[in-house]
């Protein structure tokens, strides 16, 4: 017998979950007309009124919402709300002016941790379960999603935040975690951490994991599977539409039920904005339909998928969206960290080199790798192993600062970076997610 | 007088070692004496050649070198031989960053080449004790 956290909207009919949608939607606009002046001023440009949108089929005629206005509308121009009546924020990973601050009123938290709730009972939680949240806490949405997702579903919640693996393992055998929750590379190390240290799979407690916030393939799920003894769910959502929940996997483990009461999902073609039929692929769009502090309309994520209306044996309705398979722009997602090839550049400017890099990403032991070569100065090299190590520390400790995450730096003799056509190919991504 | 020494940087890959010594050979060039010091990712080489100029402009194109002043004294072929120079540098308090050293063109000699914080300090010290300096 399929769980479900709320039955009556997640096995809604097409039609219940159209009337919820165009409802929900009428509001949502004037909300944002009234309130967002940043919005109301890109729907004036495009000839766009609240009265012109009064179904999800109108929502084509809404304009797109980018990352770049996003920082352009930092921090708060995209506010719909007082102040007073928001609760709390999150933000990003990514550097000053990269960052997205989201912020959240009471209904926005309750409503986002019903997603996540939702997530979790199809996980197989329930109360009697004992869940392990190695989601980081704070800023980061994913420890405060999974978290409140937890409570409301009743389980005793570990909240582990991330790292320091020994006191995740003692936590979870001491205390017969049942579910975890983290990033899928961070489940893989505490399997073989468990294996290095001779646990069995069987014994731990696990029966669920529920994974996301940076990409993963079928081979990864099955490690996963496998090293923990567990059922490894995918999750998807992003800062700027809440945080994780806004889908997830369900028991048939073939892509993620897009929570459709709360958020209407389109797929565009990336490069002329064309709404495309359903199972193209394309650029995933998500119009939040209720939430009340920051209300994106047609927020373009940049990532790649298929949505698909097929019947889903677990009995849940709403449309499911595929893994993503890949960035519509020259975003990396690296360890679960947004890089941009554009901030490597600005630290080798900043910190004197030019900027003919290379940045390799790999996979080793199931964690993202980050190497970059540098092409290095003549001038500024000596001819001492140390001095050699010591610049390369500099820079990625500098680089570390910048994104986020420590590479590791090779220095390299100059025009020695390959060149296709007389342009450095900057990016070169071993991972093989999307093959 | 110390001599010049070419230090090139060299990626840990293939081949890479094999271009920069076709190169100096090409070029006519006498490669006297190389070493190299390597760690997991780089290694730089470091040699003493009969035209260093020339070696610099057949490599500096494309390749990330610097030319470092050395020490270079000969070694006797006996015991001992080596504890002498480096008590003579002890004694003058001079600090060896890295050594090697090379079959040298008398018969039964060495040269070691010393790479120093203070050359004119070693060269006369050496030469002081006795140690014939290149
Ligand atoms: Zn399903």
């Amino acid at each position: 017998m399929t769980a479900y956290y709320q039955k009556e909207i997640e096995t809604a009919s097409r039609e219940e979950i159209l009337k919820i949608q165009n409802e929900k939607i009428r509001k949502q606009v004037k909300h944002v007309y009234e309130n967002v002046p940043y919005y109301r001023n890109l729907m004036e440009e495009k000839g766009v009124t609240p009265d012109d949108i009064q179904s999800v089929d109108d929502i084509k005629k809404l304009p797109f919402l980018s990352k770049a206005d996003l920082r352009e509308a930092y921090p708060d121009g995209l506010l719909a709300v007082d102040l007073k009546d928001c609760v709390r924020i999150h933000s990003t990973s990514g550097t000053t002016g990269k960052r997205v601050v989201a912020f959240y009123t009471q209904h926005d938290i309750d409503l986002w941790e019903e997603c996540c709730a939702r997530a979790i009972v199809a996980a197989g939680g329930s109360e009697e379960d004992v869940l392990q949240v190695c989601y980081g806490y704070g800023l980061f949405t994913g420890g405060a999603g999974l978290d409140g997702g937890s409570h409301k579903v009743g389980c005793l919640t570990l909240p582990m935040s991330s790292g320091n693996t020994d006191r995740q393992i003692q936590f979870m055998m001491d205390l017969g975690a049942t579910i975890i929750c983290c990033t899928p590379s961070y489940a893989a190390f505490i399997g073989e951490t468990l294996a290095e240290k001779g646990y069995k799979p069987e014994d731990n407690k696990l029966k669920a994991g529920i994974f996301g916030a940076e990409p993963w393939t079928e081979e990864m799920r099955q490690n996963i599977q496998n090293s923990l003894g567990i059922k490894a769910y995918d999750i998807y959502g992003l800062t700027e539409t809440s945080g994780p929940g806004v889908a997830f996997e369900c028991e048939a483990q073939s892509g993620m039920h897009i929570n459709e009461d709360h958020f209407y999902a389109e797929v565009i073609d990336p490069d002329t904005g064309e709404v495309l039929p359903e199972g193209s692929k394309g650029e995933l769009v998500f119009t939040a339909l209720d939430k009340e502090a920051f209300p994106l309309l047609r927020y373009r994520t940049r990532d790649i998928c298929v949505l698909s209306r097929e019947k889903c044996p677990c009995g849940r309705t709403h449309v499911k969206m595929s893994k993503p398979m890949g960035r519509s722009d020259d975003m990396l997602i690296i360890r679960g960290v947004n890089v941009f090839p554009s901030q490597i550049e600005t630290v080798l400017l900043n910190e004197g080199y030019t900027p003919n890099y290379q940045i390799e990403i790999g996979r080793k032991n199931n964690t993202d790798t980050l190497d970059i070569y540098v092409e290095a100065d003549p001038s500024k090299i000596s001819d001492k192993i140390a001095d050699i190590q010591d610049m390369e520390a500099s820079l990625a400790s500098a680089m570390r600062t910048m994104l986020g995450i420590g590479p590791k730096i090779h220095l390299v003799p100059p025009k020695t970076i390959t060149r296709s056509e007389g342009k450095a190919v900057r990016v070169i991504d071993n991972r093989k997610l999307h093959d | 007088m110390a001599i010049t020494q070419l230090s090139v940087f060299l990626e840990n890959k293939p081949g890479k070692l094999y271009e920069v010594v076709k190169r100096i050979s090409e070029a006519g060039i006498n490669l006297r004496a190389m070493t190299i010091a390597e760690v997991r990712d780089f290694g730089i080489l470091r040699i003493i050649v009969s035209d260093a100029k020339k070696a610099m402009e057949v490599l500096e194109d494309d390749h990330i070198i610097t030319t470092t002043e050395v020490v270079s004294a000969v070694m006797e072929d006996k015991a001992g031989a080596l504890y002498d120079i480096l008590q003579a540098l002890e004694s003058a308090n001079v600090n060896i960053e890295y050594m090697y050293a090379y079959t040298g063109e008398v018969t039964g000699s060495a040269n070691v080449v010393f790479r120093v914080d203070d050359i004119e300090g070693a060269e006369a010290q050496l030469r002081e004790a006795g140690v014939q300096v290149l």
